[in-house]
């Protein structure tokens, strides 16, 4: 979990763009919208591509974005799951 | 009713983005691509925007916020932009992606940022603008038909102030697909040698230049915006002459009362010959400066000309580094901007001093 | 009060018809332009269902009088800007001051994305002539010069809202006196670039689009192109008999959302400006507004903030209204064009359009779309919304002579 969530921080960084935040600078449950690291619902779709490409989810509907990606943690557990039940 | 500058904003491959006087020194350049002077675009945008920005979106931002500082306004009522490419950095991120993923795997920023509208709308978002807020992209007329909007609002007397810009960039893509259309030179060019090369083709360049316009004369205003008009497709250098007397018979301008021609010569022998015509017959003893050796030769670079007039017309001063032929006296009075982009489009800017 | 500028024609091309007599021929039988698509070549081919042109590039360029090579999106412009000046009536353009004021969102994007395949392969392979008229203005120049158009042209492109704005500028260019005639519109052709920008904002609804419906999920993309011919009241007076002049453009409004690149706000407040700014220019009250041309995406976010500024504008009494993109698909810069003839002749025939795949009321709005085509209504006043990204919101109010 550690390893995965380390993993994502420097994903979300680079696919981002996040100029003058760094990986370890992220919580682990910070929130990732609006007041916390001031993400948005353009930022929800990178992410969900990004799933995609490195851990081959794919999430159908957007909708279900704002619940997924609370906090580094929450998509850590999201990808957990998803991984084991395949 | 008048319409005045009331402040200018520039970001071009010269050190302009800056308040204050005219750059003294050119920044040199060689080779046939004019590349921007980049300022911290930091000082402008917040860092959580900046973010997804291209280039030409911190350049035209940059110059929208010069202008306002300048002008000492912090919202206009409308916002209006030209911009003959739009966002192509962006346009060619999103076509590689597509293309070599074969449609998969995209991700939506930077086809977010490849809309033409983009720069006028984060404009708004940052300012919080409401007001009318248009974009015109109409190659070598965008800037001109984004100010005769602006005009042609300010003259229906219920809008106080608008931010009219126009911007281009120049990318790796662009430069190189270009430069295929046998647009540029061959020879090594400088800045002291493109006017008078004499030989086919020209150099590439890119920039943003805002204006903020308004009705009412101001202790920030910096020129009159007297005339404007366009012409698409004249046939032949008799018609331009033509057109000129008219356009300055039109705004009660005598041909003695210029102080200044602006021309865009931009050291293609063919498309230069224009100029030198208008020059040498219509308005011979007027002297003459120009600005494409500054920032090289884009759709919207007419933009740069407006910018350069109203800093000779607010500092009573023409910049050696601009001037072409003949010699200034006296007070800048009216300068008239004569520019055409690739013969087929052409037109006339003339700001007079307040 | 009003613009100073009349209607006197218009011509439409879109998913649902070539001309604007088949357009309204397919609104009367219900018939939807969704399919398969046909002509642009996607990977996504078999996942979203487009409202094509329902012809090739081949037999667009014989209607266009033009050469099968260029930009999908000129021939498309060309046959719409065709039939908008044969409607008036008005006879040989030449003898006119015409301007030509034409809105698209990326140009000849069709034929820079095949050429941009060969580049990336090689920097010095791809067809200059496929890359040639890339820019947006390139577009409306190969129209306007096989138009024989000179006095005034330009392109405009403010995403969605992009056709509507050419209606404002032309009106402003008539009103200042600078052209006699300006044909005003827009047009864009499917491309993939869009179609796969569309795709990453998650928004394509893989079913017929469902407008102002609380079950819908996304846009369908559609093509065409839609201009009107704006003249002046003098002008106007000189009209041949037989082609009486269709109605006036007595307001409109362009406002800003300013609230995201992309989304809209909760509360419509851009959407909620224009109407209410079209509405003071042509010195209406809501209720004297008769039907409404929603700009209707089927998005969740446009429609929920499109009806949210409109119920906060007309409550309590909603005009008839409805999204005929439930038919043409979303045409992007040449919706507002392609919607602005409709609610022309929505004016002139008494016409109220019917929204498809209607089944059940968005709850959080007091209202729903109109389901059934009706004709010889008495319609004095109609109302066209055009929104987009960027923020850009317009809004148009055609009326009765």
């Amino acid at each position: 979990m550690e390893n995965l969530m380390a993993a994502l921080k420097a994903q979300i960084v680079e696919q981002l763009n996040l100029q003058e935040v760094k990986p370890e600078d992220i919580g682990d449950d910070q929130p990732l919208f609006k007041d916390g690291l001031g993400l948005d619902s353009i930022d929800a779709l990178e992410i969900i591509v990004l799933l995609q490409q490195h851990y081959g989810i794919r999430i159908a509907n957007p909708e279900q974005g704002p619940e997924i990606f609370y906090s580094v943690r929450t998509i850590a557990e999201f990808i957990t799951a998803h991984q084991n039940k395949q | 009713m008048n319409i005045y500058i009331q402040g200018t904003g520039c970001v071009s491959p010269q050190a302009t983005a800056t308040e204050g006087p005219f750059p003294a020194a050119v920044i040199p350049w060689q080779g046939a691509r004019l590349k921007n002077w980049d300022p911290d675009y930091k000082q402008w945008i917040d860092v959580k925007l900046i973010r997804r920005m291209g280039r030409v979106i911190k350049m035209g931002v940059a110059s929208a916020k010069l202008s306002l500082q300048e002008a000492g306004i912090e919202k206009p009522e409308a916002i209006i932009t030209g911009t003959a490419y739009g966002c192509l950095d962006d346009t060619g991120v999103f076509l590689t992606k597509m293309i070599n993923q074969q449609e998969e795997l995209l991700t939506p920023t930077a086809f977010i940022q490849s809309t033409h509208n983009t720069v006028a709308g984060q404009i708004a978002l940052m300012l919080g603008c409401h007001g009318y807020n248009n974009t015109f992209v109409h190659k070598g007329f965008s800037f001109e038909n984004a100010l005769l909007d602006s005009i042609m609002i300010l003259r229906e007397g219920r809008t106080g102030s608008i931010l009219a810009g126009a911007m281009d960039e120049l990318t790796d893509h662009s430069f190189k697909i270009l430069s295929r259309f046998d647009l540029y030179k061959k020879e090594p060019v400088t800045q002291d040698s493109l006017l008078r090369s004499n030989t086919h083709g020209t150099v590439a360049g890119e920039g943003a230049a805002s204006f903020v316009l308004g009705t009412e004369k101001g202790a920030h205003t910096k020129a009159k915006l007297s005339g404007l008009t366009t012409l698409y497709r004249p046939a032949g250098k008799a018609e331009i002459m033509a057109d000129i007397e008219a356009f300055l018979a039109a705004h009660s301008c005598n041909r003695e009362e210029i102080s200044l021609i602006i021309t865009g010569r931009n050291g293609d022998v063919a498309g230069d010959e224009w100029y030198e015509h208008v020059e040498n017959n219509l308005l011979p003893e007027i002297p003459v400066a120009c600005f494409k050796h500054l920032c090289g030769e884009y759709p919207t670079a007419s933009a740069f000309a407006m910018w350069m007039a109203c800093r000779i017309l607010a500092e009573q001063a023409v910049p050696a580094s601009a001037m072409f032929k003949g010699n200034v006296k006296g007070k800048q009075q009216k300068i008239l901007i004569y520019n055409h982009h690739k013969q087929t489009h052409h037109s006339l800017i003339l700001l007079s001093a307040c | 009060m009003g613009s100073g500028a009349w209607i006197a024609g218009g011509g439409v091309i879109c998913g649902i018809g070539n001309n604007v007599a088949e357009c309204l021929e397919a609104f009367r039988r219900m018939e939807s332009g969704m399919a398969q698509m046909q002509h642009l070549r996607s990977v996504h081919r078999s996942t979203f269902p487009v409202a094509e042109v329902k012809a090739d590039n081949k037999t667009l360029a014989a209607m266009a009088g033009m050469p099968e090579y260029i930009s999908r999106t000129a021939l498309l412009s060309r046959i719409a800007a065709q039939e908008a000046w044969n409607s008036t009536g008005l006879g040989d353009i030449s003898q006119y001051r015409v301007g030509f004021v034409s809105a698209n969102t990326v140009g000849g994007m069709d034929k820079t994305e095949d050429f941009f395949a060969d580049y990336l392969e090689n920097e010095s392979n791809g067809h200059l002539r496929q890359v040639v008229h890339h820019e947006c203005g390139a577009v409306t120049e190969l129209v306007a010069d096989a138009m024989g158009i000179r006095h005034h042209i330009s392109t405009i492109s403010t995403a969605c809202s992009s056709a509507a704005n050419a209606l404002m500028y032309g009106s402003r260019l008539i009103n200042n006196n600078m052209v006699d005639v300006v044909i005003a519109g827009g047009t864009d052709a499917l491309t993939r670039f869009t179609l796969n920008g569309f795709n990453t904002l998650m928004i394509l609804d893989q079913a017929a689009c469902r407008p102002f419906d609380d079950t819908r999920t996304g846009l369908n993309l559609g093509e065409g192109a839609g201009y009107v011919v704006l003249i002046s009241e003098a002008l106007a007076a000189e009209l041949p008999a037989t082609h009486p002049a269709w109605c006036r453009l007595s307001g409109y409004a362009n406002a800003n959302d300013a609230y995201h690149q992309t989304a809209s706000s909760p509360d419509g407040i851009g959407n909620f400006l224009a109407m209410q700014g079209a509405l003071e220019m042509s010195g209406l009250t809501p209720a004297d507004i008769d039907y409404i041309n929603l700009h209707g995406t089927g998005t969740q976010n446009n429609d929920i903030a499109e009806g949210t500024a409109i119920a906060r504008l007309f409550a309590p009494a909603f005009p008839p209204l409805s999204s005929t993109k439930s038919f043409t698909g979303h045409t992007l810069g040449a919706s507002g064009g392609i919607e602005a003839v409709f609610s022309a002749m929505a004016v002139k025939e008494g016409i109220i359009y019917p929204n498809a795949n209607f089944s059940k009321q968005i709850k959080e709005l007091p209202f729903s779309p109109v389901v059934k085509f009706s004709t010889g209504n008495q319609l004095q006043h109609v109302m066209s919304n055009s929104f987009g990204f960027g923020g850009n919101c317009s809004s148009l109010v055609f009326s009765k002579i």
